[in-house]
């Protein structure tokens, strides 16, 4: 008789909490677009951010939902986007690619370094301490903080010690832009070729005692360029919304700060900067 | 309170827990008389000496200044005056090399031959005659910063926030980094504009008690700081027990009332209020004399440098010329920092200029240097007992090596304010307040966003 009440209680609370379950699921059913699943699966996975949502799933739902397009992501291929907008039926939303280019130029060759680090190897450590040995107060450290965080191994340092970026590989993602203590990398669209690669703030040609392909802001490439190039804080700026598919500036600039990054990846001078030679560092100068 | 003996010195003296104990080398420079240091020919006055905004010049390239004469205006409410420090020219406004590795705008003057060190600047109107008010502006305007290594404007301080009092007035004397001198110097040589500084600022502030805490290893400014306090102003000269970080304001307070300050919060929430011996000497120069801040005391000394001592410079004055006027350098020099060993800043040459929180120029050599190995923790916990603060140098360290910020910051490593203890103990010779510097570094730029 016991086993028997046993069996019809638990029995009668089984069924009332199921039934309490199926209302519950008809009631306070949320509809989840099944397209977000199938649009996941179809990006890449990285999480790395660079569309501008947290991963790859709020941007999945930005795109069913229609705020985003394809277009954003940069890592997929471009078949996975056309496949993804064939798929929602949407335009492909194509942005331009872009990388993250470099301001500085003064690899080991070129630029001295005033004082011996020791300590951790890395860029932010470095930094803390006196803003790092470098001559240069704005260059680039050569610890390599950004090519240990680059997820996609699109930076390398070279034997100069300054990263270099592989436009096949930059997914444009920031994590370097992030991570760099002197603020040296950007994201520009790839044809943003005319480039000025320095950030150093100081006038005169006393910087060149410093770094040999430092801007000395003389200001020759502002003289004949129209608005294109303008002199802000001893720097050239240039306004990329004009014409810049114009080679003219690198002529004119007698250091070679001002460069044209070919679509390979290749940096062109003007005919008129220094030519740089020297293979070994140019080591430290003791004040 | 503190025990029996004549000068409490021979008592069991007040600290707070953990902490190190390096060597002192005191004994360089701690008999050294204040030395006026002559006129230079350029002095580079960066615009930003102090914690907060830069100042605002207000002079032009070209212009005459006169010693003492006022040629930048506070930019901020967080900001002070600067004042030229000798009779000359402006001869540039600028970017120049800044002591802290930048390069930061500053005003460059061209001295006088034969400029004079007199002061030629009306007395300001008396404390005696001010309401709190005034009294901060002209704080302000005179250029006081802590004089103690930070250079916090002091009228911030002296302003006490609404809803809060201040019960106590403790001036630091502790000096505990190894090497240093010159507020020790200060304490001797300057007792009187001390205790007179002390009585300008408590007619503001009003606390019921002011302290003067030293480390028991300046018994002559004990006794000093005694005498002078004597039939003056009733102060109360706290000799602690020598052991580092003794002179960060929380370590301090901790010492003398036995409160900690909570994680987050200032002294003044406990009803402290925490200054430099220099800057309550600066503010009675400034009300008596008419002298703004612009020249400072500071030791230069360390194995490498000829004639250790002890000198009154003028603020801009070039490394060079003043490690010149110390007999110069060795040729064992190998570091150059300013301030004490554990907490100083490296500099990459000598041509930077003195700024207001210089508190001394250690030349070390290469014995003094000795890169250390870097080894695995071995969780012996040496840096947990050093930490004055509590928290756990070893997992912050890691963390930060790991990149691991959120965690860090879980970990308190926002407390942290890099005395340096946990380096200094750790037998694997792991950088440790390095790796939290820069964790700090990534969760503040982190938060910003």
């Amino acid at each position: 008789m016991t086993i028997i009440i046993a069996l019809a209680a638990l029995g009668g609370l089984t069924l009332l909490l199921a039934t309490m379950l199926i209302v519950a699921n008809k009631k306070l059913y949320v509809y989840e677009d099944p397209r977000i699943d199938q649009v996941e699966d179809m990006l890449p996975h990285a999480n790395c951010g660079a569309c501008g949502y947290p991963g790859c799933r709020p941007f999945a739902e930005a795109l069913v939902s229609g705020n985003a397009l394809p277009g954003k992501c940069t890592v997929s291929s471009e078949e996975g986007r056309v496949a993804i907008a064939d798929f929602l039926g949407v335009s492909l939303g194509a942005e331009e690619k872009k990388v993250a280019r470099l301001a500085c130029a003064g690899g080991t060759n070129v630029a001295i370094n005033r004082a011996q680090y020791q300590g951790l190897d890395s860029c932010r450590a470095a930094a803390l301490v006196s803003g790092g040995g470098k001559g240069c107060f704005w260059g680039c450290l050569g610890h390599g903080d950004c090519e240990v965080v680059c997820d996609f191994d699109a930076i390398t340092m070279n034997e100069f010690g300054l990263p270099v970026v592989d436009l096949e590989k930059c997914t444009a993602c920031g994590d370097c832009v992030e991570v760099c203590p002197k603020d040296l990398f950007s994201l520009q669209p790839i044809s943003h070729q005319l480039w000025v690669a320095c950030k150093n703030l100081e006038h005169g040609d006393a910087v060149l005692e410093e770094c040999q392909v430092a801007c000395t802001a003389c200001g020759k490439c502002a003289m004949d360029g129209g608005d294109l190039i303008t002199m802000k804080h001893n720097l050239p700026v240039i306004d990329y919304s004009l014409n810049h598919r114009t080679k003219d500036p690198i002529q004119r600039c007698p250091t070679g700060a001002i460069v044209w990054l070919d679509e390979s990846g290749i940096t062109v001078k003007g005919l008129e900067s220094k030519k740089v030679i020297r293979k070994g560092e140019r080591g430290m100068k003791r004040t | 309170m503190f025990g029996t003996s004549t000068n409490g010195l021979t008592d069991k003296l007040l600290t707070f827990r953990h902490g190190v104990h390096p060597e002192e080398y005191k004994e360089l420079s701690n008999e050294k008389p204040i030395e006026r240091m002559p006129f230079v020919e350029e002095y580079t006055l960066p615009l930003l000496q102090h914690i907060g905004a830069p100042s605002k010049p207000i002079v032009q390239k070209g212009q005459r200044v006169k010693r003492g004469e006022r040629i930048a205006d506070a930019g901020a409410y967080v900001s002070v005056a600067l004042h030229s420090p000798v009779d000359g020219v402006v001869t540039a406004i600028d970017l120049f090399d800044h002591p802290n590795g930048q390069m930061l705008p500053g005003i460059k003057i061209k001295a006088d031959s034969f400029s004079t060190q007199q002061l030629d600047q009306p007395i300001p109107k008396q404390p005696e005659d001010m309401d709190l008010d005034e009294f901060v502006e002209a704080v302000q305007q005179a250029g006081i910063v802590g004089l103690g290594g930070a250079a916090f404007p002091a009228h911030v301080k002296f302003k006490i926030p609404e809803g809060k009092e201040c019960r106590y007035l403790m001036l630091n004397g502790c000096e505990c980094e190894p090497f240093l001198t010159c507020d020790h110097r200060v304490m001797v040589e300057y007792a009187e504009a001390l205790i007179d500084g002390v009585a300008i600022l408590q007619g503001f502030i009003q606390a019921e008690k002011v302290y003067i805490a030293i480390e028991a290893n300046k018994p002559d400014a004990v006794m000093a700081l005694r005498e002078a306090s004597k039939d003056k102003y009733p102060v109360e000269v706290v000799p602690l027990q020598v052991k580092y970080p003794q002179g960060a304001e929380k370590m301090m307070i901790s010492a003398i009332l036995g409160k900690e300050v909570p994680a987050g919060k200032l002294p003044i929430d406990l009803g402290v209020l925490v200054s430099n011996v220099g800057t309550i000497v600066a503010l009675s120069q400034y009300f008596r004399q008419g002298q703004a801040l612009f020249e400072r005391v500071m030791t230069v000394t360390g194995p490498a440098v000829r004639r250790p001592s002890n000198v009154l410079v003028p603020i801009g004055t070039s490394m060079r010329e003043v490690v010149e006027f110390c007999g110069g350098i060795t040729d064992e020099a190998v570091r150059i920092l300013l301030g004490g060993p554990m907490m100083g800043v490296v500099q990459k040459s000598l041509d930077t200029p003195v700024v207001k929180g210089t508190s001394g120029i250690l030349v070390l050599t290469q014995k003094e240097v000795q890169p250390f190995d870097t080894y695995s923790c071995i969780r012996c916990g040496r840096c947990l007992e050093a930490c004055p603060l509590f928290i756990n140098p070893a997992r912050l360290g890691l963390l930060a090596r790991k990149g691991l910020w959120e965690e860090m910051e879980e970990n308190n490593a926002l407390d942290c304010f890099e005395c340096g203890a946990c380096s200094y103990v750790c037998p694997s010779g792991i950088p440790l307040v390095q790796s939290i510097r820069v964790g700090k570094g990534m969760i503040r730029e982190r938060k910003k966003k």
